[in-house]
């Protein structure tokens, strides 16, 4: 399978601190890796040293400059700027455009259909701070996808929402997969890691699972405070300590 | 009435008459920019910076308005070349900017030999005395700002909405950002001949405001604030014509007073649709 990038022991840090610590990681066409890892353990900073908004004090990256689809954390966002669903959709397809491009009536359609695919057609004209959480996620994934990218990289997209619409959301993303490699953050590993193929543990340094089961040693041996999940005929979690 | 007829007989009053519209059509689309990116506290920084090119261009007989263009520019450059050092506290660094460029402009003024000037007019302007350069350069801002904005609207928007995002999809980020605060300064000093230093930031957000309580839409919000400035632009032009005040404040008094206009037509606006929903309910 063919390579889209690869993390070469890379050091991130803000300021003086160090974040992130000679991390490696590969990713392949059609990966579908879930990173996990507890709260300031590095897992946004890994996304953003790989989206290239943040660069990394050490290590290389090395990519043939594959397009990369983009959904953020909402609570980053201002929720009462005034722009449309609609636009935040269309501002997907920035890369295809020039500065002093129009977007063209097949943009639209374009952006009209993915919205319909996704339910949230009827949403198009309000502003993105009339949404709720569960719809203003559906417009970033639409807007993160709109361009059709090889790399689909999601920041916790199971946040604010309702389980109806988590259920959807990863029916999405593996039909999504086909077409794409994903990265997923969440915080809900029980979820995550019944969907995904690989995991990746990020608690400053990175640990990558070939599979998308981890045992109790493991956990043990790379120092990772999670609970610990496993899939047996009944898929059920087991928590350590408390 | 008189005053429409003296506006046919007295070329200064045509003057003040323009100024007030391109400030309108320029303070329209800039301020909208300024309050959805919340840039207010920014804003006050650079007009408040660029009284000290003022005071020195005054003391080196340049012209005051060209050394603050010039102030203003390179202070609104560093304040956003600062924004991405993270180790620096930015709004404290705008705080020592904004007094800095008082004191400089203050000192300069006072050491100027012989006359010196109103310093009143350039806190509070005077749309009155605005001549015919001022006019060429409002005039020459207001062209440069439309056709960036309609060349750019798409871009503009998203950078200022989602800026990280926006870096993920390879434009250049920076390059728009250090466009637009350089645009945001030459907005701030033209200006501050029609309303002064100290009342420009109103001109900058307050039709903004007041725009906003009826659209959520950008493109809409600026048609607004510039329709909402005109308004307010004139009738304070007015005021300030009969009753001899300056006419910055006058202008500001006009936005605050609509503004207070506004805000109650929007809730007897809201207060009517309630009816009519709980009406349609009953039947």
């Amino acid at each position: 399978m063919k390579e889209l990038l690869q993390l070469q022991s890379i050091c991130a840090a803000y300021d003086e601190k160090l974040v992130l610590e000679n991390v490696n990681l590969s990713v392949k066409e059609n990966d579908f890796i879930g990173v996990i890892g507890p709260n300031g353990g590095g897992k946004t900073t890994l996304l953003k040293v790989i989206l290239g908004i943040l660069k990394p004090v050490g290590g290389e990256i090395i990519s043939e400059s594959c397009s990369i689809g983009y959904l953020p954390q909402i609570n980053q966002i201002d929720k009462k700027f005034p722009i449309s669903v609609l636009d935040v959709v269309l501002s997907g397809l920035m890369t295809e455009k020039s500065l002093f491009s129009r977007y063209r009536k097949s943009d639209q359609q374009n952006a009209e259909e993915l919205m319909q695919q996704m339910g949230i057609l009827h949403l198009k004209d309000k502003t993105i701070g009339e949404l709720s959480g569960g719809q203003m996620q559906r417009v970033f994934l639409c807007r993160a996808i709109i361009s059709r990218p090889k790399l689909l990289i999601l920041d916790e997209p199971d946040t604010y929402v309702d389980s109806n619409f988590e259920g959807e959301l990863y029916d999405t993303l593996d039909r999504l997969n086909e077409e794409m490699a994903i990265i997923i953050v969440s915080h809900d590993v029980g979820t995550i890691c019944s969907h995904v193929k690989t995991i990746a543990c990020v608690n400053r340094n990175l640990c990558y699972h070939d599979s998308n089961v981890i045992s109790k040693e493991q956990l043990e041996a790379y120092n990772c405070p999670i609970d610990l999940i496993t899939h047996g005929d009944v898929p059920h979690r087991v928590l350590k300590h408390h | 009435m008189n005053f429409i007829f003296e506006i046919f007989q007295y070329q200064f009053l045509q003057n003040a008459i323009f100024a007030a519209l391109l400030a309108s059509i320029t303070c329209g689309i800039i301020g909208s920019y300024i309050v959805t990116k919340r840039i207010v506290f920014i804003s006050g920084g650079i007009t408040h910076a660029s009284f000290g090119g003022i005071g020195i261009s005054w003391f080196f007989g340049f012209n005051p308005i060209l050394g603050a263009a010039f102030f203003g520019v390179l202070s609104a450059l560093g304040i956003e070349w600062l924004s991405k050092k993270t180790e620096v506290r930015q709004d404290s660094v705008i705080g020592i900017l904004w007094a800095l460029g008082m004191a400089l402009g203050i000192i300069f003024i006072y050491m100027t030999p012989g006359y010196a000037p109103n310093l009143l007019s350039f806190l509070f302007g005077n749309i009155l005395t605005v001549g015919a350069l001022d006019l060429y350069l409002l005039t020459a801002l207001a062209l440069l700002t439309i056709l960036i904005f309609a060349l750019m609207l798409k871009p503009i928007l998203f950078v200022a909405f989602d800026e990280e995002y926006a870096k993920t999809q390879r434009i250049p980020v920076q390059l728009i950002n250090y466009l637009m605060i350089a645009l945001v300064a030459l907005a701030i000093v033209l200006n501050i001949r029609v309303v002064g230093i100290i009342l420009v930031i109103s001109f900058l957000t307050i039709p903004q405001t007041i725009a906003n309580l009826f659209t959520k839409d950008f493109k809409k919000m600026i048609i607004g604030s510039i329709i909402f400035g005109i308004i307010g632009s004139f009738t304070g032009l007015l005021v300030s014509y009969e009753i001899n005040a300056p006419s910055g404040a006058t202008i500001i008094i006009s936005f605050v007073i609509l503004f207070i206009l506004a805000k109650i037509i929007q809730l007897i606006m809201i207060a009517l649709k309630r009816k009519n929903n709980k009406l349609k309910k009953e039947i």
